[in-house]
């Protein structure tokens, strides 16, 4: 089965002609190493002994007890090596980059997740990298900075536009299109243009077919909902994507409500967007009347992007998932929360996955069985929240 | 033929000078200033980019008079009705990128463009592959849509391209974005031969453009110059709208002199 372009009529190639035939090249060897068997064997070993899968599906006890309704379970891609499910991707791609010949890698950045992630691959392989990151990220997220530093990356700080996220994927690319010979672009989301939504999501679905194979294992039935928090839409998409063939069972993303949807200051591209190109590919988009993309706005600046993953704007339509959002003071309000019942601090991007569950308690019962991606861990989060929760 | 076609017709013997700037930069009464300094110092065309919030293809002279353009409020509409108040006297040809014209609507722009006299459309974020339906719409109301290609485009690229081409191709002349640089790529004749080899329309060559002796080497193989990053930033360093306008005039004349040698 060849690797998708287009999720209904969103996805697509909306980039410079000067890229065009690199992105020609990557589906051919993507599709070329899928299902090669020394690549699978490598990735699985490094997915194993690197990354340190499988992650545990946790039952949540006293989350369930305190929030009262059904059984949570949380998939702890926190615990992946780096802190976040962002590594599945990236040592997968960095080998993909390998078995392609190139010699240096670059990836864009929002909370520093995905740049530490590829910095951390990069150094894996001994592979030169270089991190876009806007000025108001590196601002917030100092210690991923650091990290990436350690592990050998150059970050680069990005001035332009709203100086987060969404700018340092515009020079991402444009550093791709400049250096598109030798370079391999790692992009860290189920988004840009074909065929990385569809590569990204295959490498991120191991979290899902992990899950699968743990709730059944653990209760003996499949969940009855996953939810789990939408930026460009990674995590999710990799937890979703080997249950969305059973129709029966619940798929909720949760988008960045921001200062609260009415305000103007959030990020939640299905709710509020429009149908719009942005970074190469065709999907929900925060813009104006004119097409010129707005500045979104979250307390988490991993979930802080104008756009969402193509495949998100398909499945929201065809009604398979539904999505919803939750503001910054909830997401907040749940970090704090299940830093103290479970003894976990989820990242303020996951954090957005508990709040929703917490708003929506009364929906549950005691027979609904949960799982939430809980993406991230909240080191990188602790002095921004100490700052906002006044701990400092 | 369309517009485009017959410019470059009747231009067979010198390389048409095709100067950009980004429309209502560095407002939209100086744009207007230096649109008359284009004509004055030569053009043969005219190039008018849209400003968007997120250009992809442009390096950081063409961002920021972008930004600028959209601080002080310019709209597609402005650069529209800036284009139609020159179209009668140069044929004007607008860079847009794809989002401005899908929020707008393909056809509704497509038939804005016509109406402001606009003779082609330079979408850069838009491949052959993706642009099939836009070329068919905007053809039809005798609007071309100008593809680019890249010195990293395959000969089956290329063959794509000149198979739906028309008015000009646009040939980049570095993998790269736009903005001046010290040498053209020594790669730049093969690559315009390649393209040659595949297809009669003619063949303008912008990205990295910046002096007279450039723009002469480029016109030994071309049909035609785009000059854009080098121009905004003159408009940029002269501060006053006036003494911009001159300096652009005289440079344009400078280059035009080496196009007809």
């Amino acid at each position: 089965m060849s690797i998708p372009a287009r999720f209904g009529p969103y996805g697509g190639r909306y980039v410079p002609e000067t890229v065009i035939p690199a992105l020609d090249e990557l589906a051919a060897a993507y599709e070329r190493l899928r299902d090669d068997p020394v690549f699978r064997s490598q990735l699985k070993a490094l997915l194993k002994n690197f990354v340190g899968r499988p992650t545990p599906l946790y039952l949540a006890e006293r989350l369930s007890s305190r929030l009262g309704g059904p059984r949570i379970y949380l998939k702890r891609e926190d615990l992946c090596h780096t802190g976040a499910h962002k590594i599945n991707n990236t040592v997968g791609q960095l080998l993909l980059a390998v078995e392609m010949g190139k010699t240096r890698v670059i990836a864009e950045t929002g909370a520093g997740q995905h740049g530490v992630a590829t910095a951390t691959a990069a150094a894996l392989f001994g592979i030169p990298c270089a991190i876009y990151m806007g000025e108001k990220d590196i601002d917030r997220q100092e210690l991923n900075v650091v990290r990436m530093k350690l592990l050998g990356a150059e970050v680069i700080p990005v001035s332009s536009g709203s100086r987060t996220l969404k700018d340092a994927m515009n020079d991402a690319i444009r550093d791709w299109v400049t250096n598109v010979e030798n370079t391999y672009y790692v992009i860290g989301s189920v988004a840009g243009p074909a065929p990385y939504p569809a590569i990204v999501r295959e490498l991120q679905s191991v979290i899902g077919r992990e899950a699968l194979a743990q709730i059944q294992e653990a209760e003996g039935r499949l969940p009855t909902e996953l939810i789990a928090c939408v930026g460009g839409g990674s995590n999710a998409m990799g937890l979703f994507a080997p249950f969305l063939e059973k129709e029966y069972i619940r798929l909720t993303g949760v988008e960045a409500g921001g200062e609260g949807l009415d305000t103007g200051r959030h990020g939640a591209s299905i709710e509020r967007g429009e149908r719009g190109v942005l970074h190469g590919s065709l999907s929900y988009v925060l813009q104006d009347a004119y097409g010129q993309i707005l500045e979104a706005h979250s307390i988490s600046a991993g979930l802080d992007y104008p756009g969402v993953g193509p495949e998100h704007s398909f499945l929201h339509d065809e009604g398979r998932v539904r999505y919803d959002s939750v503001t910054d003071a909830e997401a907040l309000a749940a970090f704090t929360m299940l830093s103290g019942t479970e003894g976990i601090i989820p990242a303020l991007e996951s954090a957005h996955a508990i709040a929703y569950l917490a708003r929506h308690i009364d929906r549950f019962t005691h027979e609904d069985l949960i799982i939430v991606n809980l993406s991230g861990r909240g080191d990188k989060d602790v002095y921004q929240a100490a700052r906002m929760l006044e701990l400092l | 033929m369309s517009a485009l076609g017959k410019l470059f017709e009747k231009r067979r013997k010198k390389a048409l000078l095709m100067p950009y700037i980004t429309g209502g930069y560095p407002s939209m009464h100086a744009c207007g200033h230096l649109l008359d300094a284009f004509i004055e110092g030569g053009a043969d065309m005219i190039e008018l980019g849209v400003p968007f919030s997120d250009p992809l293809a442009d390096g950081p002279v063409v961002q920021a008079s972008a930004q600028q353009a959209l601080d002080a409020g310019v709209t597609p509409d402005d650069v529209l009705t800036l284009a139609s108040r020159y179209s009668s006297r140069l044929p004007v040809v607008l860079l847009v990128y794809y989002n401005c014209i899908f929020a707008y609507g393909q056809e509704r722009f497509a038939e804005a463009a016509a109406a402001a006299g606009v003779s082609g459309l330079i979408v850069p974020d838009l491949p052959v592959d993706e642009a099939s339906e836009f070329i068919d719409v905007c053809r039809a109301r005798g609007v071309d849509v100008i593809l680019l290609v890249a010195p990293t485009s395959t000969g089956e690229r290329i063959g794509m391209i000149a198979a739906r081409a028309s008015g000009f191709i646009y040939c980049v002349s570095v993998a790269g974005v736009t903005g001046a640089r010290d040498a053209l790529s020594d790669q730049l004749p093969d690559f315009l031969a390649r393209v040659r080899e595949r297809t009669d329309v003619p063949l303008a060559v912008g990205f990295g453009v910046s002096t007279a002796e450039q723009a002469a080497a480029v016109a030994r193989h071309a049909d035609g110059v785009i000059i854009g990053s080098k121009l905004i930033s003159m408009v940029r360093d002269a501060g006053e709208v006036d003494i911009a306008a001159r300096a652009v005039k005289t440079f344009l004349s400078q280059v035009n002199e080496e196009l007809i040698k």
